[in-house]
């Protein structure tokens, strides 16, 4: 199935089934076992209350999902909670305020513009999260067709679309993601425009286009091996259509692996979203981003103003953290067997 | 094991070249548009046309490639648009820089997750495996560019005030023999140490799952029955099969450490690869940006390649089934 040499090839040869490459989403599994159980136990996600019950036995998966339920909520209403405008006029008033400590009127003080931190960091919640979940259905979409159109079809159209896949997964993703971010004006060769990075939609667009390859390569994996079932087989036999069998039949039981893969990569998209905006190629005003406010406050550090680095950083750190125990919570419970 | 070697090399060309390729359409035609670049101060109205003919922007794209690609191959880099060096030499110079903070990251980050993983899988569900699984969480949820950011206001700033310092701790800290490895080694500790977290934190539960995996292996109830100690059995047969999987995942993210390098060069002002990057895309530097992305391609795939060297070596399975099993 794979031409020797072509990079990635080893880790399929390991027979470890298939571990999805390249950043955090691979780094929960257990590694060598997760594809495997994955697919030797076809059930999908279990009884939704045993379900619930294995999920809850994990400390760390709920301190995951109760931060994550804080964070979105606050996100969610933030034009209610935010005690001003993220992005206010300039004027003389607002600008004397620049610079003020953590007060009552402020409660995480105000940035050189004097615009009030706690505001800012709450818009820049919600484009962090809209940016992460959006990238995470369009590449489970991208990755979805493309892995269950090569593991349902195998031969060539098989080892075309991998090699595809491999493609992507050689260029070094943030080098490519600046290059093309810093695009004001992106089209698709001069034939349609494209949404500039410098906007959320944009930015969504862009991240998912180098995002979907693990999902690719997950479905791919475990159509192949689902494919082969007795199950399947009779379904065949009786007569059902390939659609039939791929729609009700194969994606129904890949659904465990494609939650976990779609939690872990709204983790990675929201780091890769704000790198691109620390290093000045994402999401630009009125659009407030966490990277973009570290960006901002670099300045302050060496000095005692640094708190302006700390919050959003902060932000940041706790929202991927609490979707990376969730993803890794939802794995255990989908398949016990993934951990000792 | 060298016939196979050359069989790996030989197949990895056609990947080179259409990962050039790509990389080619990506800067030329989703990346920001050089010529507009440059005109943006310029009241010329025919300053677009004119630098498209100068760069050669105007010809079509296969041949635009193609002869980026003789240029790039036969060594005739050009001079960067903005500076009138040599790119060539540019890159030399950024790259002793990026080199041993690269090489630095790797070699502590491989130890520190080999050492990370196997104490966990020697001892799951301990109090030190708990304490590495969540350091683990921790650091691959942290942001680079914000840890280094702390790190140099703890080190600049933080630690100064608490100590009552005249200076910066780091110049503090005394070079009595005043050799120049004792200055590089102060310079490179804080971003190494950046670059590695996320990189260890990654790695080592590849190294837990996959020696945890291997410690129930019949070849290891062998061993122990031989009477080996426990030393012997984790180090010398559970890591040899493990570590063939650390190898891969290791190899996978080279392009992650590319990023990481950009991000932590940045970070600490260090003028190697990725300040070289950021400035060619600040500056619309075609020059420097299509060889940049070129090497580090390149830099990738020999990655993947030595990954599956290093693979075939601790396997030797691998290259008997000619790696081909499914």
């Amino acid at each position: 199935m794979t031409t020797p040499g072509e990079p990635g090839g080893a880790v399929r040869r390991s027979g470890v089934g298939e571990l999805p490459l390249t950043g955090t989403a691979s780094l929960f599994d257990s590694g060598v076992r997760t594809g495997q159980d994955l697919a030797r136990d076809p059930g999908g996600a279990p009884p939704p209350a045993r379900f619930w019950r294995r999920y809850a036995r994990k400390p760390l998966a709920v301190i995951g999902a109760v931060i994550l339920l804080v964070l979105v909520t606050a996100a969610v209403f933030a034009p209610v909670i935010a005690p001003e405008d993220p992005t206010p006029q300039l004027t003389a008033e607002i600008l004397a305020d620049a610079r003020q400590g953590p007060s009552w009127e402020h409660p995480i003080g105000t940035d050189k513009l004097g615009r009030d931190q706690l505001s800012r960091v709450l818009y820049g919640l919600r484009v962090s999260l809209a940016v992460g979940v959006g990238v995470a259905v369009l590449s489970v979409i991208a990755g979805v067709a493309i892995g269950a159109w090569a593991g349902w079809r195998g031969g060539w159209v098989d080892g075309l679309l991998m090699r595809f896949t491999d493609l992507f997964l050689v260029i070094p993703a943030l080098v490519v993601l600046l290059v093309v971010a810093n695009n004001p004006d992106p089209s698709f060769f001069g034939l349609f425009d494209l949404p500039p990075a410098t906007e959320v939609p944009g930015m969504i667009v862009l991240l998912a286009a180098l995002g979907w390859m693990p999902m690719a390569r997950i479905v791919r994996g475990e159509f192949l091996s689902l494919r082969e079932r007795d199950y399947v087989e009779a379904a065949r036999a009786a007569g059902a259509s390939s659609r039939r069998i791929v729609f009700t039949h194969l994606l129904p039981n890949t659904v465990g692996p494609i939650v976990v893969f779609a939690t872990l990569a709204v983790g990675i998209a929201i780091l890769n979203e704000s790198v691109l905006s620390f290093l000045g190629a994402g999401v630009q005003y009125p659009a407030v981003s966490l990277g973009q406010m570290i960006a901002d406050a670099e300045d302050t550090v060496g000095t005692d103003l640094a708190y302006l680095i700390v919050y959003p950083g902060l932000v940041l750190f706790v929202l991927v953290l609490a979707f990376n125990l969730v993803g890794d919570g939802l794995r255990d419970a989908i398949d016990p067997h993934s951990r000792d | 094991m060298w016939k196979y070697v050359a069989r790996r090399a030989l197949a990895s060309i056609p990947v080179l070249l259409l990962a050039s390729v790509l990389i080619f359409l990506l800067v030329r035609e989703f990346g920001a548009d050089p010529a507009r670049q440059r005109c943006q101060a310029s009241r010329d109205p025919q300053c677009l046309t004119r630098v498209r003919a100068e760069l050669g922007l105007d010809r079509s794209l296969p041949v635009q490639y193609l002869d980026e690609m003789k240029n790039f191959v036969t060594g005739q880099w050009g001079e960067s648009q903005r500076s009138d060096r040599d790119v060539s030499e540019l890159i030399g110079d950024a790259m002793r820089e990026t080199v041993p903070l690269a090489f630095w990251a790797v070699v502590v980050s491989l130890g520190a997750a080999v050492l990370v993983g196997v104490t966990s899988a020697r001892h799951p569900g301990s109090v030190r495996d708990h304490t590495f699984t969540v350091l683990a969480f921790a650091g691959i949820a942290m942001p680079t560019f914000w840890l280094g950011l702390l790190v140099i206001q703890l080190f600049t700033y933080e630690l100064q005030q608490l100590l009552g310092l005249s200076q910066p701790i780091f110049y503090s800290i005394p070079n009595p023999i005043g050799s120049g490895w004792v200055d590089s080694a102060r310079e490179l500790a804080l971003p190494v140490f950046v670059l590695s977290v996320q990189l260890i934190a990654g790695w080592s539960r590849y190294q837990r799952a996959a020696l945890s995996d291997e410690l129930h292996g019949d070849h290891i109830r062998t061993a122990r029955a031989k009477g080996l100690s426990e030393r012997r059995v984790v180090w010398k047969h559970g890591m040899r099969s493990s570590s063939t999987s650390l190898v891969t995942v290791v190899a996978i993210d080279a392009g992650a450490l590319i990023g990481g390098v950009v991000v932590t060069e940045r970070v600490f002002s260090r003028p190697g690869m990725g300040t070289l990057l950021l400035a060619a895309l600040r500056d619309g530097d075609t020059n420097v940006l299509i060889p940049w992305m070129l090497i580090a391609g390149i830099g990738v795939i020999l990655a993947n390649l030595a990954a599956d060297v290093a693979y075939a070596a601790l396997d030797p399975r691998v290259r008997l089934t000619s790696g081909n099993p499914t």
